[in-house]
């Protein structure tokens, strides 16, 4: 079957000329398209810029509206801190497969030998990363503005936060495939996935109340952490099986 | 060897069918002028050959089996009208991302070696943003060419091409015919597509209406098939 | 033959109604603590079950048409999700009605009726889905992805309200829990005209979705051939 580009492979079926190939590798494409995804959006900083700021803004504009005690910010913290990540989010979900309809790049992409898993999978990692950046620059400001000691409990904070984010961004990039086409595509994203991701949302907020003021959570608070995990591997799975027709109509 | 055949192919859209029993044999090493009118179903049957769109009804097979397969599309070049080309990666990234893709060996030697073969390597590094259309067609061309596909898919490439881009193309798609490697060419009667073919269909309203060789009498009057075979000119 | 059908339906769901109303109203004693407002949990509650039925017999429907491409499922999955979130619609309707009547409140985060709301967000986008594709197979597809995520989503929004409930407990509409046995039974019995009544709206939308999708045929035949 192998033969040196150039001369005809006779095999009975089509000869395929091995072109200098290596066998494909599934894990391989997806970093491909991680790298590729992250170096692009670095390149313009459109939807980063947009989140952060975002992001910013709002956490501000909160602490003035409603100058919060440390009582109310230790009721309302979880809360306040995931409605501005799900806001954020969205701007850089929408950004995700949208980056791939100018010159028809999504057509280059499927045709190649990429799966669509493979596709979604590393944009998926690509958002989640892209996204944490921007909760941990809000982390940040949420602990200047609101006195919140959120390093007390840093690794399970963080842990928290990435599950959730990881809900967000499973199913944000899925949907961000599945609206690209759409008219008003800006729109009808977050208006399908805030409702998909109301219990990944809840349990994120009841979570990440106590860590983000560096307090530990109770033990009866521990059934969150497991819908969360349940919710991130049920999700994904769906994701993965259904983005190939989601992909190629 | 057939490295296209399709059975009765339909493709619908909603209840609407924009393909009708198409029935085709393309044999390796030919060339094939896809002809028709604008909604004739052009594009809509090469975005089936090249896996990016589902049959209706039918059988199709490319290269062996189905063109969804990761093998069939390792070996398939699509130049599609976007030219599939990202604006804030450099021409060399473009090529080097594609190359990874279609998993060659050495993408960054083969991406250069396409470069220069384009005539592109001055502007390797610089974004295609600022690019002209003619050096977006000739970065698109290198694109498509790269993994020495056994099969090249090209829609309507010759339209809206300069000069330089022109003559690029029908040497690779000459030496495509030298090397044994099977070409689709949807097109409006133009003539340097005409000329490199060696087969001719005419899509109608979404219906074969003539599959044959490209005769003498298509490449003088290019418009003769239609009256033939279809509406008026 | 489908008007038929329809007919049959509306007719046997009417004649039931009816039956269960008679009984409801005066064959049935009221409820000791909530006193007859409490009729209204006969409709309140199997009006629930038909929606999520729905939910559910839709994602089952848009599963078949990924695998198969039949159209025809992608009609069967749009009627019965309309229908389903109408019966959501006066569930939600009903439980605010009877919580205002009971609590003088018109919501009280009652974790089913929270929950139920929810759904209805995600299917009321299910619909708003469908309106912002052209192409009907696109339609069909995209729809089709959307309706079995919707559906898995079901059972784990109503988990976890329930358990943020529980968390922070607030009045609620209807613990659920024991009642009459003569209570349980209307309960039942009322979901039979409720379900005849979705099978026949169903039924009407799923044939106007048909001929639809046939006029959008002919109307793109005409103007592009």
């Amino acid at each position: 079957m192998r033969a040196p580009a150039g001369e005809r492979a006779i095999d009975g079926e089509v000869g395929l000329r091995d072109g200098g190939r290596r066998p494909s590798g599934w894990l391989r494409a997806s970093l491909t398209v991680v790298v590729k995804d992250l170096r692009a959006e670095l390149r313009t900083k459109e939807a980063l810029n947009a989140s952060l700021a975002f992001s910013i803004v709002v956490l501000l504009l909160f602490s003035f509206a409603f100058e919060p005690s440390v009582e109310e910010t230790r009721a309302l913290g979880g809360g306040l801190l995931w409605l501005v990540f799900a806001f954020a989010g969205v701007l850089i979900l929408n950004r995700s497969f949208a980056r791939e309809l100018p010159n028809d790049c999504l057509d280059g992409l499927l045709a190649s030998p990429l799966s669509p898993a493979a596709l979604y999978a590393g944009k998926a990692v690509a958002n989640f990363l892209l996204l944490m950046a921007v909760e941990l620059v809000g982390l940040a400001v949420f602990g200047v503005f609101y006195n919140a000691a959120w390093t007390g409990r840093f690794w399970p904070l963080m842990g928290v936060v990435a599950m959730g984010t990881w809900a967000m961004t499973a199913v944000g990039t899925l949907f961000s495939a599945l609206t690209v086409n759409l008219r008003l595509r800006e729109l009808m994203l977050p208006l399908l996935v805030y409702p998909l991701l109301v219990p990944a949302l809840l349990a994120a907020i009841q979570l990440t109340g106590p860590l983000a003021l560096g307090q530990p959570f109770a033990s009866d608070m521990i059934v969150w952490l497991r819908l969360l995990a349940a919710f991130d591997v049920i999700f994904t799975a769906l994701a993965l099986a259904l983005i190939d027709a989601v992909l190629v109509g | 060897m057939n490295v296209i055949e399709l059975d009765d192919v339909w493709k619908f859209y909603g209840d609407f069918p924009a393909l009708r029993q198409i029935s085709l044999r393309v044999e390796a090493g030919s060339c094939l002028a896809l002809l028709g009118r604008n909604g004739a179903g052009k594009t809509t049957l090469l975005r089936i050959l090249a896996g990016l769109s589902r049959e209706g009804r039918g059988r199709v097979r490319v290269l062996g089996g189905s063109p969804r397969r990761q093998q069939a599309r390792a070996s398939i070049g699509v130049l599609g009208h976007g030219l599939s080309l990202y604006d804030e990666l450099s021409a060399l990234e473009n090529l080097t991302l594609f190359g990874r893709l279609y998993n060659l060996k050495e993408p960054l030697r083969r991406a250069r070696q396409w470069l220069e073969r384009t005539g592109l390597s001055s502007v390797a590094n610089a974004r295609v943003r600022d690019f002209s259309r003619g050096m977006r067609q000739r970065l698109a061309i290198a694109r498509a060419f790269l993994h020495e596909p056994e099969l090249l898919l090209l829609d309507e490439p010759f339209t809206a091409l300069d000069d330089l881009a022109v003559g690029v193309l029908q040497d690779l798609l000459r030496q495509a015919r030298n090397e044994g490697r099977t070409t689709v060419i949807s097109t409006h009667q133009v003539r340097e597509a005409l000329e490199l073919a060696s087969d001719v269909a005419l899509l109608v309203r979404g219906r074969l209406a003539f599959q044959g060789e490209r005769t003498g009498e298509m490449l003088e009057d290019p418009g003769w098939l239609y009256r033939r075979y279809g509406e008026a000119a | 033959m489908r008007e038929k059908v329809i007919i049959v339906l509306s007719g046997l769901a009417a004649l039931v109604l009816a039956h269960n109303l008679y009984v409801m109203l005066l064959v049935l004693p009221d409820e000791a603590a909530q006193g007859a407002i409490f009729r209204i949990i006969f409709f309140h509650v199997p009006a629930a079950w038909t929606a999520l039925l729905g939910f559910l017999a839709a994602a089952v429907a848009s599963a078949f048409y990924l695998a198969r491409k039949n159209l025809r499922y992608d009609a069967f999955a749009v009627a019965v999700t309309e229908t389903a979130l109408a019966f959501a619609a006066a569930n939600l309707a009903t439980g605010m009605i009877w919580g205002r009547i009971i609590w003088g409140i018109w919501w009280t985060w009652d974790p089913r009726l929270t929950s139920m709301l929810v759904c209805w967000l995600l299917y009321a986008g299910y619909l708003m889905l469908r309106r912002a594709v052209e192409d009907p197979t696109q339609r069909a597809r995209i729809a089709a992805v959307f309706s079995i995520f919707a559906c898995v989503d079901v059972p784990i929004v109503f988990f976890s309200i329930r358990w943020w409930r529980t968390q922070h407990p607030q009045p609620v509409v209807w613990g659920g829990g024991s009642m009459d046995p003569a209570y349980w039974n209307m309960l039942f019995a009322n979901w039979a005209p409720l379900l005849l009544l979705g099978a026949a709206l169903a039924a009407i939308r799923m044939r106007q979705e048909e001929q639809q999708r046939r006029l959008e045929a002919l109307r793109r035949q005409a103007h592009a051939w």
